[in-house]
């Protein structure tokens, strides 16, 4: 059967070098030739790829979608979470798809926690709504429609960065946030895989 | 005239003989300049003629003696002081006297020795040349004239391939292949990069030469790496089994044979860097250390004309002409599993780049590597080709056929 990527991504490769505008200058036919020295610039040959590696989805497959922003609660108690939908075919994460709510000091739990424990230099969260706080403003301050999206987008960039670098994979902390339903802000941190 | 400076009094010349039929080499100069100088080998006799011409005619230059000297140094560029010859020839070309005009002296260092290549780099000099001193009371006169040297190497009877899997446990699995080990100055390296597993959003790989020199010894060695070549060679996310080929041909750069402690004062060493990027520009990359050799230059046999058509007949047929049967060559399979490759954290951390956000150690420096698993050093295998059809001379796979 027929089966196609699934992947958000690029399409196959193409080969950059200077293979594209080959030619071999020949007097002999081609069975003959693979009897003769191979020339300098011949190719290796290469191992063949199985048709189901060729068309099946890719091993890499993760995407995570930050959406469905809800403002909780009422006047000076209100809180925004977002929805953090997981969907990936990769081992280390044990549910291959997950949702759950999570909002901004959680990400900035998620960010101290590995800062903290691994080694990877982990990027920025968007702003704190800190000048939006500040009493006398019009609008909505930090529930105003465009900061909310303003500040999805640059969660999804965050969550996204993150769960991709393969350091990151090894941390607990990383899969609870993603794939429980509620972060035990007392939890034991540590690696997942052992290595 | 006599302005309170040292005056010269006499014009110094030297002439090489053959320099219009010798060949010439560039070398760059201390302050970055080109140079071209004329190109000797080991063995070859140095010769040629001294011409010292008095400046103003009438006037007489003494000197306490005339004398020619064939010089190989190393120069250690922060340790001035320390110039290390190690080719040192005198001759003497006139006893004390007296000059009252021009004169002209012959010289000739016979076969002499010469027994490493030449070299400017960023911190470590060695050169060969001629210096003239005419030996006066006070300041001695001295002219000198630089030459270029050629070492040339035998093509090596053993030549390994470098094949390797290396990569990050669970992430990524490489094997990479590359023909030779050793490779000459205008050579071509023929490489495959075969992926095992590929669970990170790869976005594409990289091939770059680096060059390293080690000068100097113990703890002030210095340490210098430059890249000399970038050269991309796969755009795009690729999938386990996909094969990528490597085609880089090293005379388009400026390249030196690999040096290997020369006279215990400094190294050369020639590295392959494969580097691939991810989505989030993460870099991860493994460095080989290849040997490069300066082989001495064959000559050409002049190539039949009909040969010449031949080939462009058989390029046009090519484009239009049916495609030829896959080889039925066995393929050189591995029956057994791959052992997983076991990386301590430290290692893997190591090998990843902080990406696009990193900090005071940005991304552009390489950290270190892809940890390695079992090395296989095996003979390259003659690899058979069909003829390039459609698709291969637009440069697409032969896969899209499916």
């Amino acid at each position: 059967f027929f089966s196609c990527r699934i992947s958000s991504f690029r399409s196959r490769p193409s080969f950059l070098s200077s293979d594209l505008l080959k030619f071999k200058p020949s007097v002999m036919s081609n069975q003959q030739q693979q009897q003769q020295q191979p020339s300098a610039t011949q190719r290796l040959q290469p191992k063949k790829q199985t048709m189901e590696d060729a068309y099946s989805p890719p091993a890499n497959f993760l995407e995570i979608d930050v959406c469905n922003p809800e403002t909780h609660g009422l006047n000076k108690d209100r809180y925004t979470d977002y929805e953090i939908r997981l969907r990936t075919n990769l081992p280390v994460f044990k549910l291959k798809e997950s949702s759950v709510r999570r909002r901004y000091s959680d990400f900035e739990w998620l960010r101290a926690e590995l800062e903290r424990d691994s080694k990877i230099v982990v990027p920025k969260l968007p702003g704190k709504a800190l000048k939006l706080q500040l009493p006398f403003r019009g609008g909505d301050g930090r529930f105003d429609d465009e900061f909310i999206e303003e500040r999805r987008k640059g969660l999804e960039e965050f969550i996204n960065k993150v769960a991709g670098h393969p350091l990151a994979q090894n941390e607990k902390c990383l899969h609870m946030f993603l794939q429980e339903q509620t972060i035990d802000k007392a939890y034991v941190p540590g690696k997942v895989r052992t290595t | 005239s006599f302005f309170g400076l040292v005056s010269q009094g006499a014009e110094i010349d030297i002439v090489l003989d053959g320099q219009e039929s010798r060949k010439t080499a560039e070398l760059k100069l201390e302050d970055g300049r080109k140079e071209r100088l004329p190109l000797y080998y080991d063995g070859e006799t140095v010769s040629g003629k001294v011409n010292i011409l008095v400046k103003k005619s009438g006037t007489k230059l003494e000197h306490q003696g005339i004398k020619i000297e064939f010089v190989g140094q190393i120069d250690l560029y922060f340790d001035r002081g320390n110039r290390h010859e190690f080719v040192s020839m005198v001759r003497e070309l006139a006893r004390p006297g007296i000059l009252t005009q021009g004169v002209c002296y012959g010289f000739e260092f016979v076969n002499v020795e010469k027994p490493y290549e030449s070299y400017s780099g960023a911190n470590v000099r060695l050169r060969y040349y001629l210096r003239v001193t005419v030996v006066k009371r006070l300041s001695d006169l001295v002219k000198e004239q630089d030459i270029c040297v050629h070492t040339l190497a035998q093509y090596p009877d053993l030549n390994s391939s470098i094949k390797m899997e290396v990569g990050i446990e669970d992430c990524l699995h490489i094997e990479f292949e590359y023909n030779k080990s050793k490779y000459h100055l205008k050579d071509v390296i023929v490489g495959k990069i075969f992926f095992l597993l590929v669970r990170i959003k790869i976005r594409h790989m990289e091939v770059q030469i680096i060059r390293r020199e080690l000068a100097g010894s113990g703890p002030a060695a210095l340490n210098e790496s430059e890249t000399l070549a970038k050269f991309e060679i796969m755009d795009g996310a690729p999938v386990r089994g996909e094969s990528i080929p490597i085609r880089l041909f090293l005379s388009g750069y400026d390249l030196t044979p690999s040096m290997r402690d020369v006279n215990k004062k400094f190294s050369v060493k020639y590295y392959l860097n494969l580097v691939l990027v991810d989505e989030e520009e993460r870099r991860y990359f493994k460095q080989q250390e290849i040997t490069l050799f300066r082989r001495a230059e064959k000559r050409r046999r002049p190539i039949a004309n009909s040969y010449i058509e031949q080939a462009i007949f058989h390029h046009r047929t090519a484009q239009f002409g049916q495609q030829q049967q896959p080889t039925t060559r066995a393929q050189q399979q591995q029956s057994q599993a791959t052992p997983p490759l076991t990386t301590p954290e430290d290692a893997a951390a190591a090998a990843i780049s902080p990406g696009r956000h990193g900090d005071a150690n940005n991304s552009a420096a390489d950290s270190p590597e892809l940890e390695s698993g079992s090395t296989h050093v095996s003979p390259a295998l003659p690899a058979a080709r069909s003829a390039p059809g459609i698709k291969d001379v637009l440069g697409e796979d032969d896969d899209d056929n499916y």
